[in-house]
């Protein structure tokens, strides 16, 4: 079921993608020529990842944003109510992150375009500490085989980008104290005997 | 009645014969310790041991005897600053590992400590039970075996039925074990745990893979404890806390590998051992992430 769910992602950002280079419009094609020369980071940069955890049925964003105003003024948003911003919001827009002019990217401080695939370089930009652990394997999870290939999860798979501190979550049950350690099928018998 | 050419009597090589014999019988029965059969012993007996377990639980069990990888030597890092107590590893561990429900055996215990006491055992709580977790001004510290260099568990077995693998694992071969309980009085970490009753696993929730020296199904009697997932990782799998931890606090690898990530944390974090003072040198290490 998940891998279907992980399939139907995958197809569902390569198929976003294609029709977003066949419809946007021509202005942002040399843009995207430049971010995607430029957003392929080195060979020993890349680093395997599953697919960024959208929504279902957001992305591509284009498919939306393609025809509507840029509007970077902060406000109350129409859609996206479901976003609280928590994240330095203070000092922070969805524009400082997400690309303005084509919104299947982000974009560095730089004005370099990253895709989603590679959120990590955007986080790393304010987090580097965090990165440099997070690509030796011993900052968050990774999966696979300690003597072999290992998979990494992006930084989005465990922290909600918009909200990243971890929410309280309910504990499993406490162990059972020793002088109850008489299993609970005898336990309460006639004679008390354990 | 001496024989005529000065050789062995009669009375002499009886005797000598039933010393041989006794000695024979005495050595040869029973069961061995799975670091002294031969390969085709081994292979008996786990073909023994397969059977008697699908009579057992009506399904297959599969039990590895996979043997110690070369140039490995296993070693665990738990990041204190990340641990939130939700005791994932707990129970991911009890599913693993073929631990009895009840009477309840875990393998994993997790304290609960207070920020401005540090980890003092005598100051940490086990049973705490929260709605959430973490809890405020608390950080918590989950124990299992510290798989000791110089472990005094091994030491004191009379059997010699728990023993240090190539790898680092300590290990117990449960049909040596005896139930003395010596090696559970000589952990310092509470790690070791005894099967006070025939354990019970509810049916259908058997973990098969299984491995002779790890999580096979034990009879009541016999002390067990953590083998950092033995079936698993000789396989070249991660522990199953290291899997099942939400926030990723759990890391394990080979100490020998500059590459792995136990090295990194080493040779990059502020690293410590539980009760360092007893010269016990675990292979399990603490560090602080952030």
């Amino acid at each position: 079921m998940k891998a279907l769910i992980w399939t139907a992602t995958g197809l569902m950002v390569a198929v976003g993608l294609a029709v977003a280079a066949r419809q946007a419009p021509p202005s942002a094609d040399a843009g995207r020529a430049a971010a995607q020369s430029s957003a392929a980071p080195p060979p020993q940069e890349q680093v395997e990842v599953p697919p960024p955890p959208f929504t279902e049925g957001i992305f591509p964003c284009s498919s939306c944003h393609a025809d509507m105003p840029v509007d970077r003024t902060r406000r109350e948003l129409g859609m996206h109510t479901e976003i609280e911003l928590k994240h330095d919001e203070e000092h922070r827009w969805c524009l400082d992150c997400h690309n303005a002019d084509d919104r299947d990217y982000l974009h560095l401080a730089s004005g370099e375009l990253v895709p989603f695939e590679e959120s990590y370089r955007l986080c790393g930009q304010c987090h580097g500490e965090k990165y440099r652990d997070w690509r030796a394997g011993v900052h968050g999870r990774r999966t696979g085989e300690w003597n072999g290939h290992k998979k990494y999860l992006l930084c989005a798979h465990c922290h909600n980008p918009h909200a990243p501190r971890f929410a309280p979550i309910k504990p499993m049950p406490a162990p059972v104290p020793p002088e109850t350690t008489v299993p609970r099928s005898r336990q309460g018998d006639a004679n008390g005997a354990p | 009645m001496e024989p005529p050419d000065g050789g062995v009597t009669r009375r002499t090589f009886n005797s000598v014969a039933a010393a041989a014999a006794a000695g024979w019988i005495l050595t040869a029965c029973g069961p061995k310790r799975l670091y002294d059969v031969p390969t085709d012993r081994l292979k008996q007996a786990i073909a023994d041991l397969e059977r008697r377990y699908a009579e057992q639980f009506g399904t297959k069990v599969t039990v590895s005897g996979a043997q110690p990888l070369p140039n490995v030597e296993f070693a665990y890092a738990l990041d204190i600053s990340r641990c939130i107590g939700c005791r994932r590893c707990v129970y991911g561990c009890v599913d693993e590992n073929n631990q009895s429900r009840d009477p309840q055996v875990q393998w994993i215990r997790v304290l609960q400590m207070e920020k401005g006491k540090g980890v003092d055992f005598s100051e940490s709580n086990a049973y705490y039970d929260p709605e959430l977790v973490p809890e405020e001004g608390h950080f918590y510290v989950p124990v299992q075996c510290q798989q000791c260099r110089n472990a005094p568990c091994t030491k004191v077995c009379p059997t010699g039925a728990t023993w240090t693998e190539r790898d680092g694992i300590v290990v117990i071969d449960y049909d040596w074990c005896i139930g003395c309980r010596y090696c559970m009085a000589a952990c310092p970490y509470g790690a070791r745990h005894f099967n006070w009753s025939e354990p019970t696993i509810p049916a259908g929730e058997l973990n098969t893979s299984t491995h002779y020296l790890g999580n096979r199904p034990r009879p009541k009697g016999v002390v067990e404890k953590c083998t950092f997932c033995i079936q698993r990782t000789r396989a070249g799998r991660y522990p199953a806390c290291v899997e099942v931890c939400p926030v990723g606090a759990r890391k394990f690898g080979n100490l020998l590998d500059p590459d792995s990530e136990i090295r990194y944390i080493i040779e990059h974090k502020r690293v410590l051992v539980l009760k360092e003072e007893l010269n016990t040198m675990p292979k399990f290490f603490y560090f602080y992430g952030t």
